[in-house]
């Protein structure tokens, strides 16, 4: 075979490199964001709660439910209190930083985009081995889970790429695709660093200036000081509030009251609950058995929150409608 | 018009999961052939089809084009009915000739079974080939099923592994028209994502091969195969190093890359102090990467990759799979030392938070049941004489089994549990019998996995599944068709596999009692039914059943008949099937276990129920014996008795059985002579406890009555 051949003399010379190479941090997201831009998604900013992954940022949450077509792109830092490894891991991290999509309903060619996406950050896609690899995704917090594949650069994970199946309990018409980047990732192969905090965050700053003290701190919090008792009253304070505005929503009868109620306010608590569960769970203040139990009491209220924006949905189109004849 | 042509279909998707591909291309064949079979447009086995990562392909030969026109008979009134005394159609012929739509005089009279009949013979047109497999393909592709599909427009639109993109359908040179999730079918293929043509037309299915390999498609995965194979081995030759074979991962690099390319990497040689295991869990399931050895089996600081291209242009690719590697290493690294810094029985309290089973308890109280029941099968061996003594080892093996489920390093790498608590245990001093127990004890995860390797391991290992069985068993947890969520029949194979090949004899019901006593022990809240056990033991022997046929080659009647007769302990029992397949053909033996046969049935008869050889038989008096057969007979069976008596203590139960084959010269002339059923009650009741005596004596090696002559199994 001639592949076999010239293998035998394939240059090696790519695996030091001497000058900077790649594309800066937030030249990594600008060009994203300006290829979905382009594409038509909205640009949206990250969600201002502490959120584990871009999913639960309401922009994709409560936007894949219903009819209504969106498209949107948006950078969301995610926090693992588990994954922290105080800033001494060259691949770990506390905070990661998602560059979320989601289009929907899903183009045809939605992998040719994705792959146009790569090209548009300077990956040359027959010089690298691009794969797309079987990966379903689920969140039980969620009560939501896809169907899709890590893609793969050169054996690197560098997106999660899922049709979502259901969300809150919901099956989805239509159908959105979620892209999820992992820039960090991303970021730290195309500069050819091996360690995350040697990243070019811009020209002048590396990622260790930028993020370190973060990395730093938040695993000493997350593994140390954070006191499991205040956390877990925290938790329960947050559940019992997201209880009472389900519980108010379900006793409303008027449909106008129904559309102005807080739901989203309730979205944001059970986005609390999730975080909180996170800490007490890397604090090792969590039993097994307890930990399912907890799993499916944040499902249980993000379910119901879902049910309750759907309904506040279909009321506005009915409202609309009315106002339109 | 020529009568047949070829027929090829090809659906085009987004990456199907590999492991997938090989399943759903052998279900596709199966489902094409019945319905071309059943719409008479091909026989049988016509149909090739094979797959790749984004397509799945059918290529059926010599299909009809048009289907034969068929006559078919419809029956009608009898002709009594029909026709009235003078011969003349009745309103009844009338309405039938107007339902069939044909003319009174066009029908006629057919004779059957059940007497004449008015009957209308209807010529059905055949269709095309075109029409029906327009209507066949979809509906095909509808019924291939998936062990998690996926909707990829709406809920309520067509389920599928991956989104349909494409379908290529071409009989005879033109295209078959459907469409399938809003995809319609076409003549245009796709090639390879980054190197091929993205659309490829196409008339046939050599044309299809041929155009999908110069645009670098592979598409029928021998061809991948080799291409991966050739490849490994010119990149190994040029540096005497070999290759860790694995042909699991072969298989699924085959099915990942539609054209795949073999590349060779490094890796820092510092990282082969971590043991060899690690390394090769890292690289195989996490990179798919096979191994290197050089040539005297050490593992090299090499990996061989494949990719899903034609070459590295430069370099880039290699490069960046040494830093996934280099990562991933360095990771297991940093696991491996931060373990270290905590002894494998520290972790044993953390265990109470692990829940094995919600109803079962923790992994901590698993351990205490594993650590009775490994004492208790170390000290059944080692007190019979049978072993040397390997209890306090198989005890602290059970004890530390499970800790290192808590370990950062298998939770990182699950796979490698068991193996790590072992390479820890050695690292931190445990004896080694200690740690290679540890290591092995879950083992044999199949068939072909070999059992552990101690003494103290196949302790541990028996005692681990023989819990989990039984402990599910009590909860109700029993495996029922395609669901075994604890894979309790793979640790019913493991205990039959480790008894038989070390050889250990035990009675597995003991076994199972220790067991269920240990439960109870844990947690008295479960109550161990006295059912649950003999479901156990059933489970078990039903699994012995399995592997003596399978494995070791036995027919069905040589080990129900052995197992018959005693299958507790089930060393002993596959010696008696050995005997039992040694010794079938001898003149003697198919005729004599026809003999026992009838002495069951007719035992049965008289019983008015089942006759078992374990049933309590009334003793046979001499006395009351009227003939010279009777007699002989039991005079026959007393001195054979004796003599497979210790024949059968010694274990020798070939021999044994040749002596009892030495009954039938007696048996025979018995059934010829003498008439079971004797008027008088007492004679009747004498003969038939000589004759359960007989059952009794001779079916404790093997019960004859279930061995079926050669010509009927």
């Amino acid at each position: 075979m001639t592949a076999a051949k010239s293998l035998a003399k394939a240059p090696r010379k790519a695996a030091t490199p001497a000058k900077p190479q790649g594309l800066t941090f937030q030249d990594l997201i600008f060009k994203l964001e300006k290829f979905w831009t382009d594409k038509g998604c909205i640009l949206q900013q990250p969600y201002d709660v502490e959120v584990g992954a871009g999913t639960m940022h309401p922009e994709t949450f409560l936007r894949v439910l219903g009819p209504e077509p969106y498209k949107v792109v948006y950078v969301q830092p995610s926090r693992r209190p588990a994954d922290g490894r105080y800033g001494e891991n060259p691949n770990r991290l506390f905070k990661h930083h998602q560059l979320q999509v989601i289009l929907k309903p899903t183009p045809t060619d939605v992998q040719d985009l994705y792959l146009q996406s790569l090209e548009a950050v300077g990956i040359n896609l027959k010089e690298h081995d691009v794969r797309f690899e079987e990966d379903n995704w689920e969140s039980p917090t969620l009560g939501a889970w896809g169907i899709g594949w890590q893609v793969l650069l050169d054996g690197q994970e560098i997106t999660q790429f899922t049709y979502f199946q259901q969300t809150g309990g919901f099956d989805l018409q239509p159908v959105s695709v979620e892209l999820t980047y992992g820039l960090d990732r991303i970021a730290s192969y195309l500069q050819g660093v091996d360690n995350v905090f040697d990243v070019r965050w811009s020209k002048n700053l590396t990622y260790r200036q930028v993020r370190f003290a973060d990395e730093q701190q938040f695993s000493g919090y997350n593994f140390e000081w954070a006191d499991p008792v205040a956390t877990r009253k925290m938790f329960d304070l947050s559940e019992s509030e997201v209880q009472r505005l389900v519980k108010a929503y379900a006793a409303l009868k008027s449909p106008d009251e129904k559309r102005r109620f807080p739901i989203l306010a309730a979205y944001d608590l059970c986005l609390k609950c999730s975080h909180l569960f996170n800490v007490l769970d890397a604090r090792g203040a969590i039993s097994t058995t307890e930990r399912a139990a907890l799993i499916n009491r944040v499902r249980q209220l993000t379910c119901k929150v879902a049910a309750g924006w759907l309904e506040q949905r279909s009321l506005e189109v009915a409202a609309e409608s009315g106002a339109a004849q | 018009m020529k009568g047949r042509a070829e027929f090829l279909l090809e659906i085009g998707c987004e990456e199907i999961p590999a492991g997938m591909i090989a399943k759903a291309a052998g279900d596709l064949k199966q489902i094409l052939e019945t319905q071309l079979a059943t719409h008479r447009l091909a026989q049988k086995g016509s149909v090739e089809t094979f797959g790749a990562p984004r397509r799945l392909i059918a290529i059926a030969r010599e299909i009809i084009l048009k289907q034969d026109d068929i006559t078919q008979e419809i029956l009608g009134p009898p002709k009594s009915v029909a026709y009235d005394a003078v011969g003349q159609p009745t309103r009844a012929a009338q309405s039938f000739a107007e339902k069939q739509a044909t003319p009174l005089e066009k029908l006629s009279i057919v004779a059957t079974p059940k007497g004449d009949y008015l009957a209308v013979k209807k010529v059905i047109a055949g269709r095309f080939a075109k029409d029906l497999l327009a209507e066949i393909v979809p509906q095909a592709i509808r019924e291939l099923s998936f062990p998690r599909s996926m909707y990829w427009t709406s809920a309520s639109d067509l389920r599928f592994i991956r989104p349909i993109r494409w379908a290529v359908a071409i009989l005879d040179g033109k295209v078959v028209p459907f469409t399938l999730a809003g995809v319609a079918s076409s003549d245009t293929s796709s090639g390879h994502r980054f190197l091929g043509k993205p659309k490829i037309k196409v008339k046939d299915s050599a044309e299809l091969i041929d155009r999908l390999r110069r645009n670098f498609v592979l598409a029928q995965p021998s061809e991948r195969h080799k291409k991966i194979e050739t490849e490994i081995q010119a990149i190994l030759a040029k540096r005497s190093l070999r290759l860790h074979a694995d042909a699991e991962l072969t298989e699924l690099v085959t099915y990942l890359n539609e054209y795949p390319t073999a590349i060779l990497g490094d890796f820092d040689p510092s990282y082969l102090n971590l043991p060899e295991e690690i390394l090769l869990t890292v690289m195989r399931d996490h990179q798919k990467y096979f191994g290197v050895t050089d040539k005297d089996g050490a593992l090299a600081p090499h990996f061989i990759a494949i990719i899903n291209l034609d070459k590295d242009r430069k370099g880039l690719v290699r490069a960046g799979h040494e830093k996934v590697l280099r990562a991933r290493f360095s990771d297991a690294r940093f696991f491996w030392e931060m373990d270290q810094k905590k002894k494998l029985g520290e972790h044993l309290p953390r265990l109470k938070q692990v829940t094995y089973e919600t109803r079962l308890g923790s992994y901590y109280d698993k351990v205490e049941r594993m650590r009775t029941l490994a004492r208790w099968l170390a000290n059944t061996w080692s007190q019979g004489g049978v072993l040397e003594s390997h209890a306090d080892d198989a005890d602290r093996a059970a004890e530390l089994a499970k800790c290192d489920l808590v370990t950062d390093m298998v939770r990182e790498f699950t796979e490698l549990q068991g193996i790590v608590g072992g390479l820890y245990a050695r690292a931190q001093g445990e004896p080694e019998d200690v740690a290679t127990a540890i290591y092995d004890h879950y083992r044999p995860v199949g068939l072909d996995d070999p059992i552990p390797r101690n003494l103290a391991g196949c302790s541990v290992a028996i005692a681990d599944k023989l819990d989990a069985i039984v402990g599910c068993f009590a909860v109700g947890a029993i495996p029922s068709g395609s669901s075994d969520p604890f894979a309790l029949r793979r640790a019913a194979l493991g205990i039959v596999k480790i008894l038989l090949e070390r050889k250990l004899p035990l009675s597995i019901s003991s076994a199972i009692s220790t067991a269920a006593n240990a439960l109870r022990q844990t947690a008295p809240h479960i109550e161990v039914k006295p059912e649950a056990e003999a479901q156990v033991l059933e489970f078990l022997l039903e699994r012995a059943r399995y592997i003596l046929r399978e494995r070791y080659g036995y027919a069905y009647d040589e080990v129900n008949a052995a197992l018959a007769a005693g299958g507790d302990d089930i060393v002993d029992a596959i010696a008696r099937v050995a005997a039992i397949k040694a010794i079938r053909k001898a003149k003697d033996f198919v005729p004599l276990a026809a003999a026992f046969k009838r002495i069951r049935n007719i035992l049965e008869k008289s019983a008015g129920g089942a006759a078992k050889s374990n049933e309590k038989s009334s003793t046979v008096k001499p006395e009351l014996f009227r003939e010279e057969a009777e007699r002989e007979l039991y005079e026959a069976a007393q001195r054979i008795g004796e003599k497979a008596h210790t024949l059968k203590r010694n274990a020798k139960y070939k021999e044994a059985l040749e002596v009892i084959a030495g009954l039938r010269p007696a048996v025979d002339n018995f059934f010829n002579k003498v008439l079971v059923m004797a008027q008088e009650e007492e004679v009747k009741k004498n003969r038939l406890a000589l004759l359960q005596s007989l059952l009794k004596e001779f079916s404790t090696i093997a019960d004859f009555s279930e061995i079926v002559p050669e010509e009927q199994n």
